[in-house]
């Protein structure tokens, strides 16, 4: 029987190694052990839609003094998402990185991939703590590797903002031992009574997740480091790393905290979800720097994520599990888009030399598949069909008017039409007066460069993903979700 | 149980007056030293949680968390003061 | 032979996947696309004949494809459908060569053709939802499909009129989606259902199903056009003249019509609509659109100006029909659909003619033009007397079955109403006329791209205009023939009214 939950955590670990040891081969270890791990979390999803869940005590030790993996309909699917995604990001990074940089990349980034996985299969709280500390220092060091000043300083203030969040999660942790005596997250679960003990432990480690998942206004560190950080890193921290922090908030939310967690709280986190929808979109909407534009789009799209809590909190179990489909698909869906968003504006900003969105235009145009990259996967940020955000985001409108809640519909509708705006002033400058590549207008000593064919493929295909995929095949994943234990 | 009792409210004092100096102080140098502060707190707190009395010995679970949380506490420090002298030679 | 359930399905991928390959295709190769457009164009044009047959023959073909627990995608095929997806399939086969030969050595014509092909495939892919997220989902894909086509020049110009184009559609998107979501918390799947599917909410929910109305119309009126947020249309001008073609006579001002109906019709249902009310706002209103899109028409000079203000009115007609109670209002309005559509196109496909044979985008330049062009003025001739209504026009069939219908139904100022916007088109109309036929040319024209030959223009632009001049003729020469537009609405109305 192959343990196909520790592979996932244990090949990039392998890889990464490897990869640190022999800096010439680094990118062909990086690509051979990314194509191995997707193979692995793949697999893990194939088994999930079979058997429902699976569990792995490594070593043999059970609880609690072993160290489990564990996986269900919802960490399965997003495992599945993150590691297809990564694939193309590290197919991405093959051709983006130069000879210099790429002996730093393969290594950190495959520390990353590993923490990556280990976190959506923690199956205890400290086991989390320790994935998300890795996953921080990580995606810190690769956001600064570029070297430049304000890559840096940006980086620099999202480790220590990271670690902020982690110390409060541990302290929560603590308390949290203090009163159940068992770390597991299922144990934990079953002996959880409402309680000041339970109240503070849950403030101390939802806290320190809310901010590492840049809810508003907790966001504030998070566009200066995904717009600095180089454009694979930064698809990687958007779409991926704030997934797996706000998986963590869903997760202790729905199976932990839930005797604690009633509609109060809820509605605290919608509203913050609200905030930052709007603020984030109204950002981005001014920004003039496109990395700026998708990072601030990606606080946005944080603050849709919460905006299910509310009703979340308020609704009866099947109903739950309708909107918690939505949720899933939701965010399956923005973390394939946000990734096909940064990957074309890396692409972007190598063939001009710069990323600000006035000027970009003759290199948007003659770069067309990466134009219709863009395109695709604005039409799944601004939630249009045929998309798996329409798709979701129907079910949150349908919901809220359901639940007498309508004003959630409205900042959602609010939302939408600043996101369209936002998107279409990007996207407009696609059509313009003919141009092909090499006429683009090269401004003093800037570094420009042609783009090869084969580095547009995974932006296109992730966008496609989120774009058409996902909103016409994601039937199944609410079958997925059904087997999770209620 | 006292003794128990001190060294929990220690740990979070620290906590919280680290917590208050990371917030409060600029400087790289002192958000760093908060952010260990803050550290040390949380480990006394699991080292009073540890203690089960003096008859038995203490629970080794804590006692796990502690030293993985300042191997990961050492590594982050590490990479922060790495990343904090690259920003003082580009000043240069 | 095709299975009913697949039938649907493939209506729309006809055009789908030809479309999705020219995106692929260098400029170069024309023919390739060529092939591809015209491959998918006839494929469509047989499917859809099969359907007729079925549809006719009473069965029941429809595609069903689950995308979440409770929503289905559904495509299904009834009168209604038949007739908007006939409409669009005819009216895309003559598009397309009317394109391809307007579009001769313009850059991007590989993205022109490719969206193009999107364009077609929302329209059937609306013409045939059976529930209303369906239609929602297509209707927004129409969105997305048209704003690269109106934008395609690449000028300033361009470039405004698309963005005004998208925030007056996405915003109407926006409406659209608001009261589609809130009348789905309230009566679960809305599916089309003939004489509606509301009347179980009916007195309870009175309050909420009226707003819920006004939400669906203002949606459905950004592309329909109606005042006041019909802004857009006159700035989309910008767009190549077979855009405008296809944008005014077939796929998006179509679609805001067609949508109207499809929500009085097969959601509200006539009953409760008028119970509510809610039909005499709506025959207000595009009463006022009415006179309104011919007034403003009359002090326009450019050409396809004054054409987009004669659309604004004329769509309107439709859902006017829609508004008034009664089996031949219906027919009248339902029948408007596809007599507007060939005679609409009919004029656009001149106007792009006299544009870019003689650089003729004026109606003061427009003198002696008769001379010049014969048989694209005759056809313009031909579309501009069935806008007037003159008998045996298939605009005058519409008109009289208008009429009819309002006076049946006691409305007496919607006959004003038609009057008055009949002799407004003639005012509009005659002068051109006037000017084509009769008045001499000038010396030189504005700029002569293709001189007179064998034919007065390109064979691809002279063709499509003339074709669908005799289609308008036909439609209402032979309006009582077993197989006429007319026949068809008066199926719909039938099975609407219980008859």
């Amino acid at each position: 029987m192959i343990d196909w939950l520790a592979l996932t955590v244990a090949l990039p670990l392998l890889g990464s190694v490897l990869a640190a040891a022999i800096p010439a081969r680094s990118p062909g270890i990086g690509m051979a052990t990314g194509l191995l791990t997707t193979t692995a979390a793949l697999s893990v999803g194939v088994l999930i839609a079979h058997a429902g869940e699976l569990r792995s005590d490594l070593g043999g030790w059970g609880v609690p003094l072993g160290i489990a993996l564990q996986a269900d309909g919802l960490s399965g699917a997003l495992l599945v998402m993150a590691n297809l995604v990564a694939l193309g990001i590290s197919a991405y990074a093959l051709g983006y990185f130069a000879s210099g940089l790429r002996r730093h990349f393969w290594p950190l980034w495959l520390l990353l991939w590993s923490a990556l996985n280990a976190l959506f299969l923690a199956a205890d709280v400290f086991n989390i703590y320790v994935t998300l500390e890795l996953l921080g220092i990580a995606a810190a060091a690769l956001g600064a590797l570029t070297g430049g000043q304000a890559a840096i300083a940006a980086n620099l203030r999202y480790l220590l903002v990271g670690l902020l969040g982690s110390m409060t999660y541990l302290l929560g942790v603590a308390i949290l031992y203090t009163g159940l005596g068992t770390l597991d997250l299922r144990l934990a679960a079953e002996s959880l009574t409402p309680g000041p003990l339970a109240w503070t432990a849950g403030a101390l480690m939802l806290g320190g997740l809310l901010l590492k998942a840049a809810l508003f206004p907790l966001h504030f560190w998070l566009p200066p480091a995904h717009a600095q950080a180089p454009a694979p890193v930064s698809a990687a921290l958007s779409a991926l790393v704030v997934k797996a922090a706000f998986y963590l908030v869903l997760r202790l939310w729905i199976d932990l905290f839930a005797p604690v967690v009633g509609p109060g709280p809820g509605i605290l986190l919608g509203a913050l979800g609200a905030g930052g929808v709007i603020w984030g979109s109204w950002r981005a909407f001014r920004s003039e720097r496109l990395k700026l534009l998708a990072a601030y789009s990606t606080v946005a799209q944080v603050g849709y994520l919460f905006l299910f809590f509310p009703l979340l909190a308020a609704a009866a179990l099947p109903k739950q599990q309708e909107l918690l489909g939505a949720l899933l698909l939701l965010a399956l869906t923005h973390g394939f888009a946000k990734a096909g968003l940064f990957l074309s504006a890396g692409l972007l900003q190598k063939h001009a030399g710069h990323d600000r969105i006035a000027e970009l235009g003759p290199a948007i145009r003659s770069l067309p598949a990466v134009a219709f990259a863009m395109g695709l996967a604005g039409v799944a940020l601004v939630g249009l069909p045929p998309s798996g955000a329409f798709i979701a985001k129907w079910i949150l409108l349908t919901e809220s008017f359901a639940m007498d809640r309508w004003w959630w519909a409205l900042v959602v509708l609010v939302g939408t039409l600043m996101a369209s705006a936002y998107v279409f002033r990007l996207l407009a400058n696609a059509f313009g007066p003919a141009a092909h590549q090499g006429a683009v207008e090269l401004g003093g000593d800037v570094q420009t460069e042609k783009i090869g064919r084969m580095i547009q493929a995974p932006a296109l295909l992730m966008a496609l993903v989120a774009a058409v995929l996902l909103g016409l095949g994601a039937e199944p994943l609410w079958t997925l979700l059904g087997s999770r234990s209620p | 149980m006292a003794t128990q009792l001190l060294f929990g409210l220690v740990g979070i004092i620290l906590f919280l007056l680290g917590v208050w100096s990371f917030l409060a102080h600029r400087p790289l140098l002192r958000k760093l030293i908060a952010l260990n502060v803050m550290g040390a707190g949380v480990f006394h707190v699991l080292v009073a949680v540890a203690y089960r009395g003096l008859e038995k010995t203490p629970d080794p679970i804590p006692h796990a968390l502690v030293l993985t949380g300042i191997v990961v506490a050492v590594s982050a420090t590490a990479l922060a003061l790495t990343l904090g002298q690259r920003l003082e030679h580009e000043d240069d | 032979m095709i299975p009913d359930n697949i039938l649907p399905a493939a209506i729309v991928f006809s055009s789908l996947i030809p479309g999705l390959f020219i995106f692929l295709l260098d400029e170069k190769r024309h023919v390739l696309r060529t092939v591809l457009n015209m491959a998918g164009a006839l494929a469509k044009l047989g499917l859809v004949g099969i359907l007729i047959l079925g549809v006719y023959e009473g069965r029941l073909i429809e595609s069903r494809w689950t995308l979440a627990p409770g929503l289905d995608l559904v495509l299904s095929a009834d009168a209604l459908s038949v007739l908007f997806v006939t409409l669009s399939t005819v009216l895309w086969l003559v598009t397309t060569v009317y394109a391809i030969g307007y579009l001769e050595h313009s850059p991007h014509r590989s993205r022109f053709f490719g969206f193009f092909s999107l364009c077609v495939t929302a329209t059937v892919g609306l013409a045939l939802a059976g529930n209303l997220l369906t239609f929602v989902i297509f209707y927004e894909a129409l969105t997305l499909a048209t704003y690269p086509l109106v934008a395609h020049r690449g000028t300033p110009d361009s470039a405004q009129g698309a963005r005004v184009y998208l925030a007056y559609t996405l915003g109407g998107g926006v409406l659209l989606l608001t009261g589609a979501v809130w009348l789905r918390s309230l009566a679960g799947p809305v599916d089309f259902s003939q004489g509606g599917m509301l009347s179980d909410l009916a007195g309870v929910y009175d309050g909420q199903l009226i707003v819920i109305f006004f939400l669906l119309l203002g949606g459905l009126g950004v592309k329909a056009a109606l005042i006041p947020l019909h802004g857009w249309l006159p700035q989309a001008m910008v767009a190549p003249a077979p855009v405008s073609a296809l944008l005014h006579a077939v796929a998006v001002v179509k679609a805001g019509a067609f949508g109207i109906i499809r929500v009085v019709y097969d959601i509200y249902g006539v009953v409760l609509a008028e119970s509510l009310g809610l039909l005499s706002v709506l025959a207000v209103v595009t009463s006022v659109t009415i006179i309104y899109g011919s007034l403003r028409a009359l002090s326009q000079d450019g050409l396809k100006k004054r054409l987009a203000y004669s659309t604004v009115s004329q769509v309107s007609y439709i859902a006017l029909g829609a508004s008034i109670f009664g089996p031949i209002a219906t027919i009248g309005g339902v029948v408007h659909l596809v007599h507007q559509g060939i005679m609409k196109i009919t004029l656009f496909f001149c106007a792009g003619n006299y544009a870019e044979t003689l650089g003729v985008h004026k109606v003061s330049e427009m003198n002696g033009v008769g001379r010049r062009m014969p048989w694209t003025t005759l056809a313009f001739t031909v579309g501009a007397l069935g806008m007037i209504g003159v008998p045996p026009m298939a605009g005058f069939v519409s008109k009289w079955y208008l009429g009819l219908g309002a006076a049946e139904a006691g409305s007496d100022w919607v006959l004003l109403v038609l009057v008055a916007s009949s002799l407004l088109n003639a005012a509009y109309f005659f002068p051109i006329l006037f000017r084509a036929w009769f008045k001499d040319p000038p010396a030189r024209w504005p700029e002569e791209h293709i001189s007179a030959g064998r034919l007065e223009t390109a064979g691809a632009l002279l063709w499509p205009p003339v074709v669908t001049a005799m289609l308008a003729l036909a439609a209402g020469i032979f309006a009582a023939a077993p197989v006429s537009p007319l026949e068809w609405a008066e199926l719909i109305a039938r099975r609407e009214y219980g008859l």
